[in-house]
């Protein structure tokens, strides 16, 4: 006790007035002025201290190893296989080449569960709020079984569903055929995969390529020019509708009248469309059986499938849930103002509820779309061909870069979450509460 | 006469007695009436959904029913259906479930140690709950505090010392800042007390082990990780992150808030590249990458690599959710603490953070639902997960072709722990909601 008095006594005569003894140590400690800066330059020693601990080990380990830190690997034939491209590659091509295919494998099944998830996410979270029980229930048991149970385990059970419990494409054949196909004999569920149809061009700009039957989802981008034209032909559709609307809006403020305009929007919207798909011969194209397997129409690969299905149920029922939050957390009082203002029930929906929903929704759905992206790393469990499955997985193994592999990986996919928390951020600034 | 009759007044003198509402009107006639069939939409999709509903329900009934519980192996399971004239698809399996709980639970634990992974969960459930219910008296938060380091020892087993030792360690330290800190500066006794533990825990420590145990031993027999397997594993690891993750998450929060532009960077850089990278990335590095950045030589438990990589990514998530408790709370909170001249940490201790844990509790048990679920991930990297047993059994030639059965049952088990934590959350908000629109 004595000597934390001593200890005291010497601490406390720091903290008197510096002014006439000048600078003291202790004032490090003890005045705000320098307390910040001292606690900071503590922190950058231990931080470069601990990075050049980290440092040296790697350059110790990569020195015991006889390796190098180096990404001309990425320039070196691939020399593997990747059962799925969305753009041509071989076994001769690069390993540069090899991640940008799982790059784009990856952004496909992103892609396309990011759509379901949003349609299964919005329809399950508004039947969640129905007053109907049996409904409600069941979506309330959809969203629990999901929210509660592993990815994982529903990727691998999806998968085995598939694999086990689907007929092999050969039980098609024949008069005594075991299995057949569904919705008028256009879609085949196999052990392998999806067969869908495909919609190929007899006027082809690209000539008649993009007939050829091909056992890949490249021949969906056959036909790329056709293809280009429509979406352009939709394009400029939208851009004459919104000038449609600017207009109608316009002559509703001056005259109070609103012109009856659903037939010029048809006209601007659907007609050239169907214009431009009779002109290009749009003809849709069924797979059927040749041998022992399908061909021709959309192959979706079984792992394809079974992730992109086992990822949309998955966040799916996340996206139920804010959905849902976000349409109860519009206050009562908003539904009950704007029907006392004698607006009709989807009138209240689309001027009050919606859009304050919207603004509670829109944040945590792309936060949730991204960690859909994220998941979709989960591809090894049925081993589709992601990024990770070839920078982070075959790479690796075959040239035995395993640093700078990860880093590459890591790097990617901080890209993308960088890119998709940006895009959230500049909604909430652009939807703010404007507040004093 | 007409007159003389509407003249007559008729008051009546008692009132009538209160008739039963009709009977569409009450029960469960009217819930019906109200729930499902309230219209036309209504009455065709009630019919609709619950005939699919029926249909399914029917459809897998009997291969629950003739399920098989007592049998071997997958073919005996197939001969005792067939003796009762099903085919080998007409019933469920469960045989391989009785037959293989163990696994499924254990992993390969010793089978004569089950006890200590049995006492130490319930004594892990019997340390959080004054955690999680604010009735139980806070005394029992010491007990809280000491469960964790049981626990350890009575999972991996090997002497005693290692585990009391550095409980007496961190609760020297503690006495330390506490009465010393009382009479000199707090902020130089905390700095001194740090430097001394971590000297102590780095050198001192497993000298220190070695001479107790020399003395005095009290070891039990250790289980490798290796050994670990099934759903014990996936506790073990989920609850220790969880365990871990929420300190470190609360320090990453209060960091990302702080004042001073190195620390605040240092953490946003740390959170950001932690939650952009999926786990199963991070645990590829914690396999492939984590022996280039320690020093030549050392080489250590993957179990143990795999808890510090899924602590060091629960805790980013855990810091974002904090911080979205410190942003909503109100300013003039941290303006009051400074005006009654609370320190920094004196602060932090008694104002804002219980407000802001208490805000983003359910965010947190959410958070732990995920972190438990992710634990199945560790499969990847050659760990035997519950995943990953399944995965095992069906390697066997007696279970192979076993998928349902397995899947239902670790189904299961995950769905009823994280259930738990949900409807635990769901108390929580109900318990600390405000109503104010």
């Amino acid at each position: 006790m004595l000597a934390a008095q001593a200890l005291k006594r010497v601490f406390m005569s720091t903290i008197e007035p510096s002014r006439k003894r000048g600078f003291r140590l202790g004032q490090l400690v003890y005045d705000t002025r320098y307390r910040s800066k001292s606690i900071q330059v503590i922190a950058a020693i231990v931080i470069l201290v601990s990075f050049w601990w980290l440092g040296s080990n790697i350059v110790g380990n990569l020195a015991a190893l006889g390796k190098d830190f180096n990404l001309a690997f990425l320039g070196a034939p691939a020399g593997y296989d990747i059962n799925q491209t969305l753009i041509p590659y071989d076994n001769r091509m690069s390993h540069g080449r090899a991640a940008v295919v799982g790059i784009l494998n990856t952004l496909l099944v992103s892609f396309l569960g990011c759509i379901a998830a949003t349609v299964i996410g919005i329809l399950v979270g508004v039947l969640r709020l129905s007053d109907n029980w049996v409904i409600n229930r069941l979506a309330a048991v959809y969203v629990e079984a999901f929210r509660s149970i592993p990815l994982l385990l529903w990727i691998v059970s999806i998968f085995a569903i598939l694999s086990e419990a689907m007929p092999q494409p050969r039980d098609f054949r024949g008069d005594d055929a075991t299995a057949s196909m569904q919705l008028f004999d256009s879609v085949a569920v196999t052990a392998r995969g999806v067969y869908v149809p495909r919609v190929a061009f007899t006027n082809s700009l690209s000539g008649n390529e993009a007939v050829i039957p091909r056992e890949n989802l490249a021949a969906v981008a056959s036909g790329s020019a056709d293809w280009a034209i429509i979406v352009a032909t939709i394009a400029v559709g939208l851009v004459v509708s919104l000038g449609i609307k600017a207009f109608v809006d316009r002559k509703q403020i001056m005259t109070g009248q609103r012109p009856v305009t659903w037939y010029w929007l048809a006209a601007v919207l659907i007609l050239p469309v169907l214009v431009a798909l009779y002109v290009l011969g749009a003809t849709v194209v069924q797979p059927y059986l040749k041998g022992f397997n399908f061909t021709d129409g959309i192959f979706i690969r079984k792992s394809l499938f079974a992730l992109w299905l086992a990822l949309s149920l998955y966040t799916g029922a996340f996206i139920a849930e804010i959905v849902r939050g976000g349409i109860q957390s519009v206050g009562k009082g908003q539904r009950e103002a704007a029907a006392a203002l004698g607006l009709q029930s989807n009138r209240i929906m689309q001027l009050v509820i919606l859009p304050q929903a919207l603004r509670v929704i829109i944040p945590p759905l792309i936060s949730n779309y991204l960690s859909l992206a994220k998941n979709s790393s989960l591809a090894l469990a049925v081993g589709y061909m992601d990024v990770r499955a070839t920078l982070g997985g075959i790479t690796i193994n075959q040239t035995g870069r395993e640093l700078e592999g990860m880093l590459l990986l890591g790097l990617f996919y901080l890209f993308l979450s960088l890119l998709i928390s940006g895009i959230i951020n500049l909604y909430n600034r652009s939807k703010q509460l404007k507040e004093r | 006469m007409p007159g003389n009759q509407l003249s007559q007044a008729f008051v009546r003198t008692g009132m009538l007695d209160a008739k039963q509402p009709p009977a569409g009107e009450t029960g469960l006639i009217l819930w019906i009436r109200k729930n499902l069939l309230s219209s036309w939409l209504n009455i065709i999709l009630t019919v609709l959904v619950a005939y699919a509903a029926l249909r399914l329900a029917l459809g897998l009934w009997p291969w629950f029913s003739n399920s098989v519980w007592q049998a071997s192996s997958l073919a005996d399971c197939r001969t005792i259906l067939a003796e009762q004239g099903l085919g080998p698809t007409d019933g469920a399996c469960f045989a391989v479930v009785t037959d293989r709980w163990h696994q499924l639970i254990f992993g390969f634990y010793p089978t004569d140690l089950y006890w200590r992974p049995i006492l130490a969960m319930i004594l892990f459930l019997g340390g959080i709950a004054p955690i999680l219910f604010f009735s139980l008296p806070r005394s029992l938060l010491i007990f809280s505090c000491l469960a964790p380091f049981v626990c350890f020892w009575l999972l991996w087993g090997g002497t005693a010392w290692l585990p009391l030792l550095i409980v007496a360690g961190l609760a020297g330290g503690y006495a330390l800042t506490r009465f010393v800190g009382a009479v000199i500066s707090p902020t130089l006794t905390g700095l001194v007390t740090l430097a001394l533990l971590i000297g102590f825990f780095w050198f001192g420590l497993m000298p220190l082990v070695g001479l107790m145990e020399a003395g005095l031993s009290l070891s039990i027999r250790p289980v490798a990780s290796r050994e670990f397997g099934g759903f014990m594993l996936a506790a073990t690891i989920g609850l220790s992150a969880i365990v871990l993750s929420l300190p470190l998450g609360v320090l990453l929060a209060l960091a990302r808030q702080s004042d001073l532009p190195l620390i605040k960077w240092s953490a946003i850089i740390f959170i950001e590249v932690v939650r952009g990278v999926p786990l199963i990335v991070w645990l590829f590095t914690a396999q492939l990458l984590l022996n280039y950045f320690l020093p030549p030589g050392t080489s250590f438990d993957l179990t143990l690599r795999v808890i510090i990589m899924v602590t060091l990514f629960a805790a980013a998530y855990i810091a974002e959710v904090i911080r979205g408790g410190l942003v909503a709370l109100p300013k003039g909170q941290h303006e009051g603490a400074v005006s009654l001249g609370l320190s920094y940490w004196q602060s932090r201790r008694l104002i804002i953070l219980p407000q802001a844990l208490k805000i983003s509790i359910p965010g947190i048990v959410n958070e732990f639902i995920g972190l438990f679920k992710d634990t199945t991930l560790v499969v990847f990297i050659g760990l035997l997960d519950p995943i990953g047993v399944t995965r095992a059994i069906r390697a066997t030639p007696e279970w192979n072709g076993v998928y349902w059965e397995l899947f239902i049952f670790v189904g299961l088990l995950f769905y009823v722990v994280c259930y738990a934590m949900a409807r635990y959350s769901l108390h929580l908000e109900n318990l600390l909601r405000r109503d104010n629109y």
